[in-house]
């Protein structure tokens, strides 16, 4: 591949380093990724893998913009409130740059349409919000084999675990059912400081990056947690169950389930 | 001096630093490992920028010379990826 004269100058301090060069651009350049979620961490995720020149970013969210987001999710403006927010996410990633393909899909993620989703992209990142969403992406992608980079927030506190199936450890690994609901509470009953979904979903877009460039090393087998308040990060091991529901020797999860009825009978 | 054949030479006269790596970077990335780049340039920084980044990314730097009054070549065989 020819870079343009403007590739050149754009994607310059990346060609610079040894790791990346014209070839790790290149395969950023001709690369795919979806983004569930663009929300806290949606939005700083494609911002800054638009910037690098992922080739094509798709991006799903069934919500709009509202007064509220706008403390943290910083692909969206006050005009936006209203918009999709897949929608909206698209308008200002297209704005930096020009080389990336944004994909907008204004629908909710659900077990019918996941997988047509993932089939042909290389990279999956999940900063949804809430457990359904959670363990339906985590199991699409250990049934179709991507690799999956998940983010969550909340308060000051966030996390940031990188899936490679089969090689690695899944989400139902770590934490094999979902929490009762209501158990854990959500953003929106328990806060989230403004620049904590940055710094989370600056993780999560370096993961992918180096997933992309094939360097350095991902959070396969480990989790990193960071605790605002304390300025800590921790990485803690999370080892392959090998008696895991869904990537363990004997699954019991062969096929996507109805993940929302589920969440929903637990309340019973 | 043993004369040296280039595999592939660059221009890069009118470009300032750090395009005039960038551009010897790409170059170098398009051969093979053992051939040999000759870059031209006129920009006098650049002299001993191109050379150190070169070094350090694993390169072999042959030569630098200096042509003319306002231009040079810098020539460097590809030892790594």
């Amino acid at each position: 591949m020819d870079f343009t004269d403007d590739q050149i100058h754009r994607y310059s301090r990346h060609i610079i380093l040894p790791e990346v060069g014209g070839k790790g651009q290149e395969r950023l350049l001709s690369s795919r990724v979806v983004i569930v979620g663009a929300g806290g961490l949606g939005c700083p995720v494609g911002y800054y893998l638009t910037a690098a020149g992922v080739g094509t970013i798709v991006m799903i969210d069934n919500d709009n913009v509202e007064l509220s987001n706008l403390q943290r999710q910083i692909a969206h403006n006050t005009e936006r409130v209203g918009m999709p927010k897949a929608e909206s996410a698209k308008k200002t990633f297209q704005a930096l740059n020009p080389d990336v393909k944004v994909i907008a899909l204004n629908e909710k993620i659900t077990k019918d349409n996941i997988i047509g989703l993932i089939e042909d992209c290389d990279v999956v990142v999940d900063g949804s919000d809430n457990f359904p969403t959670r363990y339906l992406v985590n199991d699409a992608c250990v049934l179709v084999g991507k690799p999956l980079v998940s983010g969550a927030i909340l308060r000051f506190e966030g996390q940031v675990t990188t899936i490679i199936p089969r090689q690695g450890h899944c989400y139902r690994c770590l934490f094999e059912e979902m929490p009762p609901a209501g158990l854990v509470p959500s953003c929106q009953e328990a806060g989230v400081l403004g620049a904590l979904p940055g710094i989370i979903g600056g993780l999560q877009a370096m993961e992918v990056l180096k997933l992309i460039i094939g360097k350095g090393d991902v959070l396969q087998n480990r989790m990193l947690i960071y605790d605002a308040l304390k300025v800590s990060f921790r990485k803690v091991k999370v080892p392959k169950n090998p008696k895991c529901p869904v990537c363990g020797e004997n699954p019991t999860i062969t096929e996507l389930q109805d993940y929302e009825a589920d969440y929903c009978r637990m309340n019973f | 001096m043993e004369q040296i054949k280039p595999d592939k030479k660059v221009d890069i006269r009118g470009l300032v630093c750090p395009y005039t790596f960038v551009r010897s970077k790409l170059a170098i990335e398009s051969l093979e490992l053992g051939q040999v780049l000759e870059i031209l340039l006129d920009y006098k920084d650049a002299t001993e920028n191109i050379p150190k980044s070169m070094q350090d990314h694993g390169q072999k730097v042959l030569k630098v010379e200096k042509i003319n009054d306002r231009e040079w070549i810098i020539v460097v065989r590809k030892e790594k990826e």
